[in-house]
């Protein structure tokens, strides 16, 4: 799988057996302390915006790993330096455990034949005055080099087929202004399935679509994940949706990784105070009861982040030591990591002279709906 | 005009006084000889201090309706038809869409108020957001700067922003902030009426929960009705006293929110319920809905949804169904849908009891 050289067309290759639990499949693409600052625009200041601070995460073959947080956590700019879009400003990125810097055009193109990426607005991610032909005969010919006409034509329909446009001719000559929002974002599934990837990174596929077409825009990259062995990591700020798709989720706050784990563990028994906070305020109507009601405050400036922990100024529980001293993302229960000063973990970590905060429930919290306090939105 | 609905209107719960009456209101964009009718003949009443759920895809008309029932639809939408009778606290009726330009000046924002899709954007970011709310309020009524701008403080601090930021501008709001600094605004001149277009769908989830209870309080409080725009559909079930379901510019089934949840009755109500994975209960497949929504400008004849229907028949094909009551003569339910004409077999997912 590492000789990037002679890439093996779409459909030769075999799909493996979906990994056993406690058999990992090999790791494809991850992160390793991973930051980006962007410098703040404006005379005589060296401020920068913390966008992303040191984040760690794994892609593994044929899993998808959901990348959850509000907007301004910093999802979309992970998504954009692990396609080498942006310089990271420190922390590395890992191709099967190589480092990778694509500083050179060549270097950046041999990348991105392995890490694809589709985008969130399929209305402005396909080129307008191109068919779908086109769009999808240059991703084929960048990616797999020429290949004879009729080859070419079948790799196009089957293309097409992967991403279910059926009968591809059809639509292979449809112009994207022809084609409905659910269509374009399967021909930039395609597109980016034309250079036969090992990770697909998925910022947003489905928040521009309309909601009746989303879950088959999911279901078709399960599919792809299925078939293909694929890894995604799917961009969300919908953590159902991150239920229903990933088998893991990583749940971001401020530009941290906040909580960790299985999909199915980490939306059922929520351990960090934030990811409590955000599915209790998910609108569920099959609950009406468990709800976090009167939460207050707002996600913090990045150009100066609070000390510590970044959720502290909203957080019920929050101590001393939250304030003053970054949390690790340490162990809580099996498979599952939280960053969170609540949870018992190596006290190496604690400065002297500080306890750890308790944790009560978010719902109890929140569940009565407090008085207003003068100045509680600042 | 095919669809009118008077002579089928289910029995109107009592005690409920109408405050916005939409009656077979009809919009078409385009001023050539093939227009497309986003908007055939919709029928809706909006109760005194009842929140009215607005639900359906993009496209679907939703919005349409909101800024056509207040005029201010913008070219090349035209309304072709209908009535639009607003009830004041006194008891007089008048028809919004007959209204002079100078009635309609005094009317807007006194009786009915909006806020905006992308409301955060709609302020003027070169003047401080006091003044704007200010503006509003001496533009209807005397009152000098001094007493505009206390009660744009009173208003601000009434949606939970402190009043020192009368003096802020846009910018220097965070996005919910904004959003609040519009909801305030919608409220400085007490209105009947607050429609509301996707005012939470630039939010995240934590922000959406505090305006939707800010919301709730302010209307328990205020007493005003408000049409809660939204694609949304959970969010709605949680929020709305009655939710009307549109597509392809009608409304296809209008009922009591739990009700609709519990028990849709028109198969695109039940299959939009069930295109929104769900955050707690057994993990199932689910395969949203097949097909795309309808191209406007060409609809079929007939029900406009056929094409993704899982029970259309020929009877669904030939004549474009109205809003009428359900097969089990629900009371405060309507449907648009051939299936409750009592001619087949209701299916068994719509049949709930």
């Amino acid at each position: 799988m590492t000789d990037v050289s002679a890439p093996s067309p779409v459909p030769g290759r075999t799909p493996a057996a979906r990994p056993e639990v406690g058999s990992p499949a090999p790791l494809v693409l991850s992160a390793v302390g991973l930051r980006k600052h962007f410098p703040v625009r404006g005379m005589r200041t060296s401020a920068v915006v913390h966008a992303v601070d040191d984040v760690d995460l794994d892609l593994h073959r044929g899993e998808v790993v959901a990348l959850v947080g509000e907007s301004g956590s910093g999802k979309s700019t992970i998504a954009r330096v692990l396609a080498h879009l942006m310089p990271a400003t420190g922390g590395e990125i890992r191709l099967h455990g190589e480092p990778v810097v694509a500083r050179r055009r060549r270097d950046f193109r041999r990348y991105v034949h392995r890490v694809q990426m589709i985008f969130q607005d399929p209305f402005a991610s396909l080129n307008p005055i191109h068919p779908v032909r086109y769009t999808l005969s240059r991703s084929l010919r960048l990616h797999r080099g020429r290949m004879p006409r009729d080859e070419h034509e079948r790799a196009l329909h089957e293309l097409l087929a992967r991403v279910q446009l059926t009968p591809p001719e059809l639509y292979v000559d449809k112009y994207p202004h022809e084609l409905s929002g659910g269509q374009r974002q399967r021909v930039a599934i395609a597109r980016a399935l034309a250079a036969d990837p090992e990770v697909l990174l998925a910022d947003e596929p489905i928040s521009m679509l309309d909601v009746s077409i989303r879950l088959g825009i999911l279901n078709l990259l399960r599919d792809l994940r299925d078939r293909l062995d694929i890894a995604i990591l799917y961009i969300t700020h919908d953590i159902a949706s991150a239920r229903y798709f990933a088998d893991r989720t990583v749940v971001l706050y401020a530009g941290r990784v906040v909580e960790s784990g299985d999909s199915e563990s980490v939306t059922q028994d929520p351990k960090h105070p934030y990811t409590q906070l955000l599915i209790g305020s998910a609108p569920d109507p099959d609950d009406l009861q468990a709800r976090a009601r009167g939460a207050r405050g707002e996600a913090p400036s990045l150009v100066t982040p609070p000390p510590g922990c970044r959720f502290h100024p909203r957080c019920p529980f929050a101590v001393e030591l939250c304030r003053t001293a970054v949390p690790p993302l340490t162990e809580v229960a099996s498979g599952r990591r939280a960053a969170c000063w609540g949870y018992p973990g190596d006290d190496a970590d604690v400065p002297d002279g500080l306890a750890r905060p308790t944790l009560g429930s978010m719902l109890d919290t929140y569940g009565a709906r407090p008085g207003r306090e003068e100045g509680a939105d600042r | 005009m095919t669809a009118t609905v008077s002579d089928r209107r289910p029995p109107a719960v009592p005690e409920r006084t109408p405050v916005l009456e939409i009656e077979n209101l009809s919009v078409d964009y385009g001023y050539d000889d093939d227009p497309a009718h986003v908007l055939r003949g919709v029928s809706l009443t909006l109760h005194r201090g009842e929140v009215l759920g607005l639900a359906g895809e993009s496209g679907c008309g939703k919005s349409t309706l909101a800024y056509a029932a207040t005029r201010l639809l913008p070219p090349p939408g035209l309304v072709t038809g209908g009535r639009v009778m607003f009830t004041d606290r006194d008891g007089s009726r008048s028809d919004v869409l007959a209204l002079s330009d100078a009635e309609l000046r005094a009317a807007r924002w006194q009786d009915v108020a909006i806020v905006f899709q992308g409301a955060m954007n709609s302020l003027n970011p070169v003047f401080r957001v006091g003044r704007q709310i200010a503006d509003g309020i001496r533009a209807h009524r005397s009152v000098g700067r001094r007493e505009a701008l206390d009660r744009a403080a009173e208003l601000l601090e009434m949606v939970g922003i402190s009043p020192d930021r009368l003096r802020d501008y846009p910018h220097q709001l965070s996005g919910g902030m904004r959003q609040r600094v519009m909801i305030a605004m919608a409220l400085a001149l007490e209105p009947q009426v607050l429609l509301m277009d996707e005012p939470t769908t630039a939010l995240d989830v934590v922000m959406q929960r505090q305006i939707v209870e800010q919301i709730a309080e302010l209307r328990e409080r205020l007493g005003f009705a408000v049409v809660f725009i939204t694609h949304d559909v959970s969010l709605l079930i949680e929020m709305a006293d009655r939710i009307a379901i549109m597509y392809a510019g009608e409304i296809v089934e209008d009922a009591p929110a739990r009700e609709i949840y519990q028990r849709p009755r028109h198969p695109y109500s039940s299959a939009l319920l069930h295109s929104f994975p769900p955050l707690r209960g057994a993990r199932r497949e689910l395969s949203g809905i097949p097909g795309a929504p309808p191209n406007m400008a060409h609809l079929p004849t007939g029900c406009p949804f056929v094409p993704r229907c899982p029970h259309a028949a020929d009877a669904c094909r030939a004549g474009r169904p109205t809003l009428g009551p359900t097969a089990f003569a629900e009371a405060g339910r309507s449907v648009a849908c051939t299936l409750h004409d009592g001619a087949r077999e209701v299916p068994q997912e719509l049949a709930q009891r």
